[in-house]
């Protein structure tokens, strides 16, 4: 499969979508909305699980499924008060000692006026810190579209898996197309060029587990991901917080360095 | 603790870079004159030079190139530059990647979009950083990132403040992936150094975009912006292609963000270091 085999499966219709894996991955989900400040953003859904007797606390980015839920979901593109009503889901998790779990699925952080009033750039940048110190374990699957800032809001984590097909980026194929080429039609070049597939960035050495898939059918696929999600929050919720917040920064702070 | 280092004689022309430099700085306009895009007055460049880039009629603020910076923030002879010595590979074989890093080279007389360092702002010491717009409009790929990250391991190892100038478009394309994750890597050190009750201050210069303003550029505890400078995250021509309607004037501008509530001050830069001092002072160990 090229790499823009993979960014049309990422986004394939009929792809399940954030709310269908956490149902499909833990028991007993109850959502909580808001953040405290200005409104509820429903393209990112938060709230409590349960995973086979391990309390989690949930975020994922949600794009909808038919045309009418896509549009009050904006399309899985948070604005600020998506961001940080993750964020308070996470601190409140870090209160009462949860896990915290984030399914990513979006193009990108929403471009558009109300987004910039309300600091669009400062609430990235608020989980991006938030997180990289946070005293629970955080595990981050992209399951879909990884689009740039919007997606590493929610994957300062500890480990970050990404499923068979789906794709992680600084910018989309389209639009590193129309910069470099000039030429939107270019995408499948583009495509190759960012290194965006799970294959390439786990060689790149940003992610550590490439989770299978089977197919149009999903249900192995959430049976792999629950069995691994529960090992993985076995471990790191015996750690203590400052080792947990230590080996977060050192897993990210490698990223990149050349040479000495 | 400071480092003794801090205080030593300048090794060499980079670190010196005061008014005997010899060094020539491309990409400023060599003409004898230049129009002022926002009053349309034209202005001698010797006297724009001296008047810090800025249009002596409207208050225009020029770009300035990161070693103009330095010389206008920093005491004399004060900074000490640190790691200068990484340079940026194409790690991800991208296009003509090389191409660029050499064009860039060429155009900002720098290794790369950022220096960092150890300086003395009126005497108070400080780790400083300043971007580079000439060098890839001050893109961030792994090399900034790690610059960045290890200036503020070093100021939080040396409790010291940390002063940055930024001017960014946002994380670098060409290193794909990789420069996202530099986000993460500068957040996470700018959280350790204000975890060690240290102080940070940004000043936001034209443009401060993207990936930098969705990390380092909004993480300050207090962030200073030059009038009229472009601050946000996506960049307005994005923002028009998307919602399919023009930008009322002064959007994204400074003044409309502290209006917002996400900028502090907005300062003109002939009083930029002035304030910069009074703010360091307030911070200053050891002083209540």
């Amino acid at each position: 499969m090229s790499a823009f085999d993979r960014v049309t499966a990422a986004r394939a219709k009929g792809r399940p979508t954030g709310l269908d894996f956490i149902t499909n991955v833990f028991e007993d989900f109850i959502e909580l909305h808001g953040d405290r400040r200005f409104g509820d953003d429903k393209a990112v859904v938060t709230g409590l699980a349960h995973l086979d007797g391990i309390q989690v606390t949930v975020v994922a980015l949600e794009k909808g499924h038919d045309t009418k839920e896509k549009i009050s979901r904006n399309f899985g593109s948070a604005h600020p008060e998506g961001y940080r009503k993750a964020l308070r889901q996470m601190q409140l998790a870090e209160k009462f000692g949860r896990p915290v779990v984030c399914f990513v699925d979006t193009s990108g952080a929403y471009c558009g006026i109300a987004a910039e009033e309300r600091g669009q750039g400062q609430a990235i940048a608020e989980n991006l810190m938030q997180m990289m110190t946070l005293k629970v374990p955080i595990l981050s699957v992209l399951i879909g579209e990884g689009g740039s800032g919007g997606a590493l809001a929610l994957a300062v984590a500890d480990e970050v898996w990404m499923l068979e097909n789906s794709v992680y980026s600084v910018i989309s194929p389209e639009g590193c197309a129309s910069i470099l080429w000039k030429d939107s039609s270019k995408v499948k070049d583009a495509a190759e060029c960012l290194k965006l597939t799970a294959e390439d960035l786990y060689d790149l050495g940003v992610i550590e587990k490439i989770i299978p898939e089977y197919g149009r059918d999903f249900s192995q696929t959430y049976q792999e991901l629950r069995r691994g999600i529960w090992e993985t929050l076995s471990v790191n919720r015996k750690l203590p917080a400052a080792e947990l917040a230590a080996n977060r920064y050192a897993r990210f702070r490698k990223i990149g360095v050349q040479g000495k | 603790m400071l480092r003794k280092d801090l205080f030593r004689r300048p090794q060499n022309e980079l670190e010196s870079f005061g008014r005997h430099s010899k060094r020539l700085t491309p990409d400023i306009p060599s003409e004898m004159c230049v129009l002022c895009p926002s009053c349309k007055e034209t202005l001698f460049t010797g006297a724009l030079n001296d008047n810090l880039h800025v249009c002596p009629k409207c208050g225009h603020h020029f770009r300035m190139n990161a070693r103009q910076r330095l010389n206008m923030i920093a005491d004399e002879g004060s900074f000490s530059e640190l790691y200068n010595n990484l340079m940026s590979k194409n790690m991800i074989q991208f296009p003509h990647y090389e191409e660029k890093l050499k064009q860039a080279r060429l155009a900002s007389a720098e290794r790369e979009a950022v220096i960092c360092g150890t300086a003395e702002i009126s005497g108070f010491p400080c780790a400083l950083f300043v971007m580079d717009a000439y060098f890839m409009m001050g893109s961030m790929g792994t090399v900034v990132g790690e610059k960045i990250t290890r200036i503020f391991e070093y100021a939080t190892e040396n409790s010291l403040p940390v002063v940055g100038f930024i001017v960014s478009g946002g994380a670098r394309m060409q290193e794909g992936i990789l420069s996202l994750m530099q986000m993460a890597k500068t957040s996470g050190a700018v959280k350790l150094h204000s975890d060690a009750g240290n102080l940070y201050l940004a000043v936001l210069t034209d443009p401060t975009t993207g990936g930098v303003t969705a990390s380092f550029g909004m993480e300050a505890d207090i962030i200073m912006a030059e009038p009229r400078s472009l601050i946000g995250f996506a960049g307005p021509r994005v923002i028009e292609q998307t919602i399919r309607q023009k930008l009322p004037a002064g959007f994204q501008r400074a003044e409309f963000l502290l209006e917002k509530g996400f900028v502090d001050l907005i300062v003109e830069r002939k009083d930029q270091k002035t304030q910069i001092a009074k703010l360091l002072s307030f911070h200053a160990k050891g002083e209540s």
